[in-house]
C-alpha cells in the first residue's frame, strides 16, 4: 500500500526530474553526435552515390513486395467475412533517436529523445525495420527510457509462426540471443523457426517478428527444452527506432481485442479492486504434452481459459501494489501467463516459475 | 584544511557534477563494467574532506540523480550514498589521517555496503540484477581511490 502510494507521486516527480536530467545527458552524448555528423558531413560523393543505389534498389524491392498487399488485404478481409479492408493495425509512428548515454552497465536499457511530449507513453512498443525492439518504461517530458527485449528483466509473449505454439521469451541479458524457458522437450521447435508478438501480454499487437530460433537443446534430465533465439533487430547497432502507436480495436491490436475478460482483469489488477481475485489454479496441470495449440482460437475459448490460468499467487497477493510497482518487464511474467492460453496447455510450467 | 575555514561548497557542487558526467559517458561495454563510481567516490572524498559541509544533503541529493539516471527506483542510491557518506562524515578524523593505500582498504567494504544496499533494494522491489559482474565496481573504485583524492585535493587546495 505504502509503495503503490509512492509510486503514485514518484512517477510524477521522476518525470519532473527526468526532464532536469535530459539536457546534461544531450550534452555528455554530444561529442559521439558530432563525431556522426562530422563523418556524415565527409562522406564522399561516391560513397553517397553508392548509398543512393543501393536505397532505390531497396525501394524498388520494397515496392514490388507490396504492390499486391492492397489486394491481399481486401481479400483477407473478405475471407474473414468483414465488409471491408481492416486498416493496419499500426496506426502511426514516430522515428526516435538513440542519445548515447549510459543508462545501466548491467541491463539493457537505452535512451532515446522522444517524450510525453511528442505522445509517447508508458509500456509503448519500440521497434526497428527489421523486428521488436522493446517498450518504453520511464517516460519524461522530451525523453523515454526503453528497456530492449533482451534485458533480463523482459518477458515477452511470443508465438512460433510455423506452428502457432504460444509461449515466452525471456531476454538473458546478452543482446544477441533470447531464451525460451518455458517450452516442454517434445514440442515442435526447430533451428530456423521464427518467433512473432502473439498479441497477449498487452503491449505489442499480434505478428510482429522478434527473433529466430538458433538453437534447441533437449536434455534427457530435464523436462524443459532449452531454446535459444537470436533477436531480429541489430539491438547493438541501435540508432534510431521507431514508436508506434496502435489500433486499440484491431483484431491483431495489443488490448482489449479478445474479449472483454482480459480487460477487466488488467484494469482491475491496475486499479487495485480489492475484490477481485482470480480462480485458484487446478491443483496440477496435465503432463506437458506436444502444444499444438492452434494460434487462431476464437475469443471464446481464449478468455475462457485466461480465467482458468490465473496467475497462481503473486497476483492475488499484491493486486494493486505489485504490478504497477514493477517496471513492465518484471510485470510481464506476472501477468502475461495469465492471459497467455498456453501456459495452460502447452508449457505446463509456465505458470511455476513465473 | 580546517573546519574553520571557508566550506568548498562550490566546488563540492562542480566536481560532483563532472564526476556524475564521466559516470554517465558512454563507454565500451567491458570498460563501462569496471568503471568506477566516480559521483560515490567524490561524495565521499568530500564527506572525508568537509565533513561540516554537508556531505549527506551532497550525498542525498547525488544519490537521487543517479536514481534519474539509472532508471532505478527513486531513492535507492540516494540511501545507499547517504548510509555510507554518514558513516564517513562520522569517521573522518580517522579515515584523514591515513595514508591514501589504507584509506582505499577502508573505502572498499564503504563501496561494498553501497552496492549491497543498491543491491538488496533491486531485489526487493523486484528488479533483480543477479549479474556478478556488478560488483566489479567496488574493487575498481578502491583501485581509483588514491587517484581520486589526489585530483580533489588539487581541486581546493591553496594554489
Amino acid at each position: 500500500m505504502f509503495l503503490d502510494q509512492r509510486r503514485g507521486w514518484l512517477e510524477q516527480a521522476r518525470y519532473y526530474l527526468s526532464a532536469a536530467a535530459y539536457p546534461l545527458q544531450l550534452a555528455v552524448s554530444s561529442p559521439t553526435a558530432a563525431w556522426r555528423w562530422f563523418e556524415e558531413s565527409v562522406e564522399t560523393r561516391q560513397a553517397l552515390r553508392a548509398e543512393n543505389e543501393a536505397l532505390r534498389a531497396q525501394e524498388r524491392a520494397l515496392e514490388m513486395r507490396s504492390l499486391r498487399f492492397e489486394a491481399l488485404s481486401r481479400e483477407n478481409g473478405e475471407l474473414r467475412g468483414l465488409r471491408g479492408a481492416l486498416p493496419a493495425v499500426a496506426d502511426h509512428w514516430l522515428v526516435a533517436e538513440i542519445v548515447n548515454v549510459e543508462v545501466n552497465s548491467l541491463q539493457q536499457r537505452v535512451l532515446i529523445n522522444r517524450g510525453a511530449r511528442n505522445g509517447v507513453f508508458k509500456g509503448q512498443a519500440v521497434m526497428d525495420s527489421a523486428g521488436l525492439l522493446g517498450q518504453t518504461i520511464h517516460v519524461g517530458p522530451w525523453s523515454a527510457e526503453v528497456i530492449l527485449i533482451t534485458d533480463p528483466e523482459h518477458a515477452l509473449p511470443v508465438q512460433i509462426e510455423r506452428t502457432g505454439v504460444r509461449t515466452i521469451a525471456v531476454g538473458t541479458g546478452d543482446t544477441q540471443s533470447l531464451a525460451l524457458p518455458y517450452l516442454p522437450a517434445n514440442a515442435d521447435v526447430a533451428p530456423g523457426d521464427l518467433l512473432v508478438t502473439s498479441g497477449l501480454g498487452g503491449v505489442f499487437p499480434q505478428g510482429y517478428p522478434v527473433a529466430r530460433v538458433v538453437e534447441v537443446r533437449r536434455d534427457a534430465v530435464q523436462p524443459l527444452a532449452q531454446i535459444q533465439a537470436k533477436p531480429l533487430a541489430q539491438l547493438d547497432k541501435l540508432r534510431e527506432v521507431m514508436l508506434v502507436w496502435f489500433r486499440p480495436d484491431h483484431p491483431a491490436g495489443p488490448t482489449l481485442s479478445r474479449g472483454q475478460d482480459q480487460g477487466t482483469v488488467e484494469d482491475d489488477l491496475a486499479s487495485g479492486n480489492p475484490t477481485y481475485r482470480p480462480q485458484p489454479v487446478p491443483a496440477r496441470p496435465p503432463p506437458a504434452r506436444a502444444s499444438v495449440s492452434t494460434s487462431a482460437s476464437t475469443s471464446a475459448s481464449a478468455s475462457a481459459s485466461v480465467r482458468a490460468a490465473s496467475p497462481p499467487q503473486s497476483a492475488s497477493h499484491v493486486p494493486a501494489s505489485h504490478v504497477p510497482a514493477s517496471a513492465p518487464a518484471s510485470r510481464e511474467p506476472a501477468a502475461a501467463p495469465s492471459r497467455t492460453p498456453a501456459s495452460s496447455s502447452s508449457s505446463a510450467s509456465a505458470g511455476g516459475p513465473a | 584544511m580546517s573546519a574553520r575555514a571557508a566550506e568548498p561548497r562550490g566546488r563540492m557542487v562542480v566536481t560532483a557534477f563532472a564526476a556524475l558526467i564521466l559516470s554517465v559517458l558512454p563507454l565500451p561495454e567491458w570498460l563501462a563494467i569496471a568503471r568506477p563510481a566516480f559521483l560515490v567516490l567524490t561524495v565521499l572524498y568530500w564527506s572525508i574532506a568537509a565533513p561540516r559541509a554537508g556531505g549527506l544533503t551532497l550525498g542525498f541529493a547525488s544519490g537521487l540523480t543517479l536514481d534519474v539516471f539509472r532508471g532505478a527506483v527513486l531513492g535507492q542510491h540516494a540511501l545507499a550514498l547517504t548510509t555510507i557518506t554518514y558513516v564517513a562524515v562520522r569517521e573522518h578524523q580517522r579515515i584523514r589521517s591515513k595514508p591514501a593505500f589504507q584509506q582505499s582498504l577502508i573505502v572498499l567494504p564503504l563501496l561494498a555496503v553501497y552496492e549491497f544496499i543498491v543491491f538488496a533494494i533491486d531485489g526487493w522491489s523486484g528488479h533483480p540484477v543477479g549479474n556478478p559482474l556488478r560488483w566489479i565496481h567496488v574493487a575498481s573504485g578502491a583501485l581509483v581511490w588514491p587517484l581520486a583524492t589526489a585530483l580533489l585535493e588539487r581541486s581546493h587546495s591553496p594554489r
